[in-house]
Order: C-alpha cells, then sequence, then structure tokens
C-alpha cells in the first residue's frame, strides 16, 4: 500500500510532534493525572495495597484549619500583591513614558528587580527586615522607635512578604504598560489638548480605558506568579512564624518532603490546579477576547 | 522616535522640578536602593553594615570568603551546563512541534494545541510531588539533566514559534522545495533563520527564567555536584547557618552577577524579549 502525499505530510507533522509530547506527557499530563488519582486513595501500610477513599482526603483537607490558614495567606497575598504592584506598574510607566530628566536611568531602576533570582532578592530584603541587626530596625532605633519584628511576629510577617513581592513584581508589569502607552495614538492626546481636557480626566477617561488589554494580561500573569512563585519564603520566613506566612504550593512542599504526606500534599496540588484552571478560563475567554480590540 | 526630542529650548535658567518628576525620582531611588546596599554590605568589612561612611574602607574579602566558604565555581558551572541545555533542548524541540502546528495537517490540531498551551498554567514545579517521582524512576535525581528536561518541551516556545512560522509567506517554502530542499531543510533554511528574533527574545527569557529558577532544582539536587547558583545560594545564606552577612551579601551579588552584567549591557534586548514573550 503506498501512502498518499497527504498521509504522508500526517505522519511527518506526528513525528515532529513526537519529542515535545512524550515530554508533554511525562512531565505535565501523567504527573497531572497521577496527582488526581492519589488525592482519591489513601497508601497502605506496610506494603497493603492502597485504598481508594473517594473524596476523603479532601474531607480531610477540609477539616485542616491549617489548610484554610495557608489558603486565607494565599488569598492575602495575592489581594496584597496584585493591585498594588499593578497600581505602581502603572505610576512607573506613566513616569517613564512622559518627559522626564534622566527617563533611562529610572526605568532602570524600575526594571532591575525583575531580573534578580527570587532567591537573590530576599536574601537583600532579609537585611531589611533581620531583628536587630537589620536596616529597617536601625534606622527606626535612631529616630526613637522601638524595632519591629518584621518577619517574626506574625501580624506583620505576611506583609513584610507582600512588600518584597511587589517590589520584585511592578517593573516586570511596567514594561507591559509602556509598551501600550507608546503604541497609543498621539493624535488622542493632540485632541484632548485642543479641547482643553485636564490630564486627569483624559487618563481616567482615554489612557486607562484604552490599557485595559494590558491590564488584564498583567492581571493573569500576577495571579499565576502568586500562586506559584514560593522561592522566597524558603530565605525570609520558611512559611513562619506558625504558618503566618505559609503559601500553597510552600505547603504542598512540606508536606510532601518535611512531613513525607504524599497523599496531602496531592490533595492542596488539586487545590491548586483548579485555581489555576480559573485563571485559564479567564485568559481564554476574557482576555483572548478582548485583545482583538487593541 | 519621540524619545529622541531634545529637550525644549526654553529652559534658559533651572527650572524647578516638577511633583512628578520628584515623584518619580524618588520612587527610583527606593527601587535601586536595595541592589546599591547590597553593594555597599559586599565591598565594606561587616561592621559598616548599616554605618554609611561615605569614606569607609572598601574591600573584596567578603567575596573572598564566600568563594571560600562554599562551591561556587562548582554552582556557575552547574547553571551554565543547565542554562545552556535547556536553550538548546527547548529550541530544537519547540521548532520542530512548532513547526508540526504551523504547517502540518495533523487530525485534532486545535485540540493538541490547546493541551500544550495547558503548560502555560500547569509547570513542573505546581506538579512537584509527582514530578519528583518521575525522574527518580528515570534516575534523574540530582543530574542536572533532572533540572532541565521538565523544562526542555516548553509550551510558551512551542506557541512563540508557531506564532512566527505562520506568518512566513508559503511562496518561500515553495521555492526552496523546487529547489529540491526537503522538509527538514525547508525548516532549517527558510522559517528557522526568518524566526530569529523570536528566537533571540525566546532565548533571553528562558536564560534568564532557568538562572533564576530554584524550587524545582532544590527539590530534584541534593549535592554540590549538581545544583545550581540558585540552590547553592539559598543552602549557603539560609538564616540558620549562621554565616557572616558581609559574606552572604557578596555571595548573592556573586551569583547574579552575570545575568545583571548582560541585563545592563543589553537592556533593550532583553526589555524587547520580555514583552515579546508576553504579549502573544
Amino acid at each position: 500500500m503506498s501512502l498518499t502525499a497527504y498521509h504522508k505530510m500526517q505522519l511527518y507533522g506526528a513525528l515532529l510532534l513526537l519529542p515535545a509530547a512524550v515530554l508533554l506527557t511525562t512531565f505535565a499530563y501523567l504527573p497531572t493525572i497521577t496527582t488526581v488519582i492519589n488525592s482519591l486513595f489513601l497508601p497502605g501500610f506496610r506494603g497493603a495495597p492502597t485504598e481508594f477513599v473517594g473524596l476523603e482526603n479532601y474531607q480531610v483537607l477540609f477539616d485542616d484549619p491549617t489548610f484554610w490558614k495557608v489558603a486565607r495567606n494565599n488569598l492575602i497575598y495575592a489581594v496584597g500583591t496584585i493591585p498594588t504592584s499593578i497600581a505602581l506598574a502603572l505610576c512607573m510607566a506613566l513616569f517613564v513614558n512622559g518627559k522626564l530628566r534622566g527617563r533611562g536611568v529610572v526605568r532602570m531602576a524600575y526594571f532591575t528587580p525583575t531580573i534578580l533570582p527570587m532567591i537573590a532578592a530576599a536574601n537583600i530584603w532579609m537585611f531589611f527586615y533581620a531583628p536587630q541587626i537589620g536596616l529597617f530596625n536601625q534606622l527606626l532605633g535612631i529616630l526613637g522607635f522601638s524595632g519591629v519584628n518584621w518577619l517574626g511576629d506574625p501580624s506583620v510577617a505576611l506583609g513584610s512578604v507582600i512588600a518584597m513581592s511587589v517590589w520584585k513584581e511592578a517593573g516586570f508589569f511596567m514594561i507591559f504598560y509602556l509598551a501600550a502607552l507608546q503604541s497609543m495614538p498621539p493624535e488622542l492626546k493632540e485632541a484632548s489638548d485642543l479641547e482643553g481636557t485636564s490630564r486627569w480626566s483624559f487618563f481616567w477617561r482615554i489612557t486607562f480605558p484604552l490599557l485595559m488589554p494590558t491590564t488584564l494580561f498583567v492581571l493573569i500573569n500576577a495571579l499565576i506568579n502568586a500562586v506559584r512563585v514560593v522561592d522566597h519564603l524558603f530565605i525570609l520566613t520558611k512559611g513562619g512564624p506558625n504558618n503566618a506566612t505559609n503559601l500553597l504550593l510552600y505547603y504542598v512542599y512540606e508536606n510532601a518532603f518535611s512531613f513525607f504526606d504524599g497523599t496531602t500534599a496531592a490533595t492542596i496540588t488539586v487545590v491548586i490546579l483548579l485555581v489555576l484552571a480559573v485563571v485559564a478560563t479567564l485568559k481564554f475567554t476574557i482576555l483572548d477576547r478582548r485583545t482583538h480590540y487593541q | 522616535m519621540k524619545s529622541m526630542t531634545p529637550y525644549a529650548p526654553r529652559a534658559r535658567f533651572v527650572s524647578i522640578p516638577s511633583l512628578e518628576t520628584v515623584a518619580a525620582w524618588l520612587l527610583a531611588i527606593i527601587w535601586i536602593f536595595p541592589l546599591l546596599y547590597a553593594f555597599w554590605a559586599a565591598f565594606h568589612p561587616s561592621e559598616f553594615m548599616v554605618n554609611f561612611e561615605l569614606f569607609a574602607p572598601l574591600t573584596l574579602e567578603n567575596f573572598a570568603n564566600a568563594w571560600s566558604q562554599a562551591p561556587f565555581a562548582r554552582y556557575y558551572l552547574n547553571t551554565f551546563a543547565l542554562v545552556t541545555g535547556v536553550v538548546i533542548g527547548q529550541f530544537v524541540v519547540c521548532t520542530l512541534a512548532a513547526f508540526a502546528f504551523a504547517r502540518f495537517p495533523i487530525p485534532g490540531k486545535n485540540v493538541l494545541f490547546m493541551l500544550v498551551l495547558i503548560q502555560l498554567f500547569v509547570f513542573p514545579e505546581v506538579l512537584i510531588v509527582e514530578n519528583y517521582r518521575i525522574a527518580s524512576e528515570l534516575g534523574l535525581i540530582n543530574t542536572i539533566t533532572g533540572i532541565g528536561l521538565p523544562y526542555v518541551a516548553s509550551a510558551l516556545g512551542i506557541f512563540l514559534l508557531r506564532q512566527t512560522f505562520k506568518t512566513i509567506p508559503r511562496e518561500l517554502e515553495d521555492a526552496a522545495r523546487i529547489e529540491g530542499c526537503n522538509w527538514l531543510e525547508i525548516l532549517w533554511k527558510v522559517y528557522v533563520p526568518l524566526a530569529k528574533p523570536t528566537y533571540l527574545a525566546y532565548g533571553l527569557v528562558s536564560i534568564s527564567h532557568h538562572w533564576n529558577n530554584f524550587i524545582w532544582p532544590l527539590v530534584v539536587t541534593n549535592s554540590v555536584e549538581s545544583r545550581p547558583l540558585t540552590v547553592g545560594l539559598g543552602v549557603f545564606s539560609a538564616p540558620e547557618t549562621g554565616v557572616n552577612w558581609a559574606t552572604v551579601s557578596a555571595a548573592t551579588l556573586l551569583s547574579i552577577a552575570p545575568l545583571l552584567v548582560a541585563f545592563l549591557l543589553f537592556q533593550r534586548q532583553f526589555v524587547q524579549s520580555f514583552l515579546r514573550a508576553g504579549i502573544r
């Protein structure tokens, strides 16, 4: 039997896809499926076969106050970092887009934290936050205030972690706003100048609405990062004190590699996957539809 | 264009900077301060950590200490090997897959492509537990391959290259075929050269991502032989190890230096790359 040219093309295409398909199956699809399966089973003791328990692991997880604390932390972390870094990013972009002396230097200052590893950023911020020798407390001491235990006080620690994340992230979002601002037709500004529109209302009525696709794009990225990036916790707090700064992915890590509780780790991972699924849906529906206006 | 216009000539006398300029500069100073502070701490003896004297003696001792207390040379080597390997692997695998998606009649292509895009959200580090198990079944624990392999089939790479390949006119491909090129030659001589800007952008994004990546390398490695810089730095500077702070800041600068220098030299390319990889 001889293959038609069309079938040959199909075969060829499949072969081209093969390496990526094998790798994606091994490190993305298969682990996703086994994670879901593991979350439905309990491992048997002493070599006994695993036991199907349905949603019992979820029941246990949802009865665990620590899980809710961590989930709540992650929510606070997202709410604390995302709007602040987006607002700052927009300010930065507006600053750098205007006529500003030393614009290149300013832009570089804003963007540089972005290219540092989270671990390095955390190390640097540790110098600020450390209880006795930390810079913040030394400065407070000079001003005559007593020091704050930035990372050790459960009511302050999460805020300290949030502040560092905002610093790390805002410059990255700035570049997207900057690109969007630079692609805006200058006629808009000229027309509004002729009309005598104030800068304030020009921003709120023209610039900000036109930046909406960028804001949505940045928002999606920020949401993903809020779930995905926990590197700084390894240096700053290790999730403590008493889980006050623990985030979901770090909790997965702890369960898997410190408590050796793979089942709980799998169950929390499924929760994370569900959150990411919501974010993905948000991206593929709202964002991809909206960007056509750009 | 706009950025090239010189300052208006009517600024004859020194003008008072506007509120906006002050705010912009203030924010810039706050933003760069942590990094400047790390430089200060690294280049001065530790008693000047919070003692800002303009003429405090400069020293390289902290760097010497860091270098001798942890195998940074080995970490550098590991990170270089990791980043090089990952980027080459990604280029090959993603090019082939992107070519298939752009030009070949594969049944169920759109569904398959959506499946690939899932990886934009489900990263190897989210599936850390299962990926660890798979890596150990494949004998990849504590190897540089183990750190890099899960990232080789990158959805972002496939996506960006597919978009680029789709914009390349078919006429070029037909011309090459008349010249007698087979599919792989067409890919290599027509598509790849025309996608160079995409490779550059994606390459830079990927380099910075893998230079900085932490949690998966931390989990999958357990010895000096395979640890990349980030993990080495994390182990070295964990607060409980009680390492001197000036040494920690020197170590921190050591591990970010190559990327930081590259960024300062090629700022525009970096920023363009992040933009290109982000706006899809």
